[in-house]
């Protein structure tokens, strides 16, 4: 079984792997985008900077942006390991992670206002803790940015301004609303987390979880995976372009879950994910054997 | 692609239009939320020299300290502006900036006084922290660090061919402004709402 010390190790080089290598299905979405755009366009630019940023990160084991964001960490485990080594361990792993500077001192004690200078607060890492019947551990980690969180949106449904009734439509029209008023802020070109049903909370942690999946995956849910494509082409159709600066590449992709509801509320959470999907994945073997997982 | 040195003057700034590519050299400060927070409160006359006539560059930095004292700069991309709305134009005025560096563009309040300051808004690649860092070639001193910790601190840093476009200039141009109706227009015909 895992030490607690030897899961440090192994949760630092998740996070090091997160925040400095971009996964490939999110490089080869920015290469097409890249192409899709005028020659010459302050778009193709963009793009073409941000391109060159991924392979020098990449190359150097460097953070692609300097704002590392919150660690959001799901960690599935098999019966009788201790969730509170397991948090433990990535609060550990998050403090020897910031010292070695692959992640920025990122918390801030809002009361006294100082930055804890060690990246850990209360609440972050965020860690997920969920018992599974399978005998290794599997990691998942987002590291997700500060300026893509702060234009993330939760809707009530119905909403008249967007005529948003309490059905699909009305959870596309939110959506759209969403990457609208994000403009170029969040880091656009970006990756839309979607989450309707569930409560304030659950709804936006549900909306995070989406962000896991890879660009390229389809939707096994019909009517989702239609909802998916679709706001993926008319979210592209704002004009909004990488940046802010127009152009056609406003969102990489659209990924939607959904949660129980009560009768009385309909919340539609959307999460913003920068261009910089820091993603990594990893499933850990009882000798402590590391699987990376796209 | 135009080539600025910094600290530099107003008629040169004024020349400036929205699209522009520029690549920038020289002395530039750092400073986010905190900073802004901080020069309006009171007039700081111990950095204001390192201000005027240069740019302020929106960015919470990635920092290493070296074992000889120095420090360099680890991971360097631009932070969103958009939370300096409130502070921006004045902090332009009260130290005489000739223009900001950051990312998603600002509001009418900044481009009010860019007009009037005659400074400009210079747009970076968000998330571009590698490559902007490499244009990092020394920092000269830091202000608040201690108190606002790295982040948050003002680094002076010298830059060697920064890369930036122009999106709001001293004209009254935003080029946020026009993606921002244009995109709108789309939303509108997207959900069939009416004006």
């Amino acid at each position: 079984m895992w030490q607690e010390q030897t899961l440090t190790e192994t949760f630092v080089e998740i996070i090091a792997r997160a925040s400095t290598q971009l996964p490939p299905d999110v490089v080869e979405a920015l290469r097409q985008a890249k192409d899709k755009e005028e020659p010459g366009s302050l778009a193709q630019k963009a793009l073409d900077t941000i391109l060159r940023n991924v392979e020098l990160a990449g190359g150097a084991w460097q953070p692609i942006c300097q704002d590392t964001g919150t660690p959001l960490v799901w960690i599935h485990h098999p019966v009788g390991v201790s969730t509170r080594m397991l948090t433990r361990a990535f609060t550990e792993a998050v403090k020897q992670a910031t010292a070695r500077q692959l992640l920025r001192p990122n918390a801030v004690d809002p009361l006294t206002e100082k930055n804890t200078g060690n990246g850990a607060a209360p609440g972050i890492p965020t860690v997920h803790c969920e018992e599974w019947d399978e005998e290794d551990l599997e990691v998942h980690l987002i590291l997700k940015g500060g300026g893509c969180e702060n234009v993330g949106a939760q809707y009530s449904l119905p909403n008249s301004a967007l005529g948003a009734d309490r059905n699909l439509e009305g959870v596309r029209r939110c959506v759209l609303d969403a990457v609208h008023k994000a403009q170029g802020k969040g880091c656009a070109p970006g990756i839309l987390g979607v989450c309707f049903g569930g409560d304030r909370g659950s709804g936006f942690v549900e909306s995070k979880r989406q962000l896991l999946r890879r660009l390229d995956d389809r939707n096994p849910i019909p009517e989702l995976d239609a909802l998916e494509q679709r706001l993926f082409k008319e979210a592209n159709e704002l004009g909004i372009g990488p940046m802010g600066f127009g152009g056609k590449t406003t969102v990489l992709g659209v990924k939607i879950g959904y949660l129980g509801r009560l009768p009385a509320s309909y919340f539609v959470s959307v999460s913003y994910m920068c261009w910089a999907n820091r993603r990594a994945g990893a499933r850990i073997s009882p000798k402590g054997e590391i699987t990376w997982l796209d | 692609m135009a080539r600025l040195t910094l600290p530099t003057d107003e008629a040169t700034i004024r020349s400036l239009r929205v699209g522009d590519f520029v690549e920038l050299s020289g002395r530039v400060i750092t400073g986010r939320d905190a900073a802004h927070h901080w020069l309006v409160k009171a007039f700081r006359k111990e950095v204001a020299p390192f201000l005027k006539d240069s740019v302020m560059y929106h960015v919470g930095p990635v920092v290493r300290k070296n074992p000889d004292g120095t420090y360099t700069f680890v991971a360097a991309g631009p932070t969103t502006s958009a939370r300096e709305e409130p502070y921006q134009a004045d902090v332009i005025g009260t130290y005489g900036l000739r223009g900001v560096i950051g990312k998603g563009g600002m509001g009418a309040k900044t481009l009010e006084g860019l007009q009037r300051y005659g400074a400009v808004y210079f747009h970076a690649i968000g998330g571009a922290a590698q490559v902007l860092a490499q244009c990092v070639k020394r920092v000269e001193t830091v202000f608040m660090l201690e108190e606002f910790g790295v982040p948050e601190a003002l680094w002076v840093i010298e830059v060697e061919d920064f890369p930036v476009v122009v999106t709001m200039d001293a004209q009254g141009n935003s080029l946020h402004k026009e993606i921002e109706k244009q995109s709108a227009e789309k939303l509108k015909s997207l959900l069939s709402l009416g004006a």
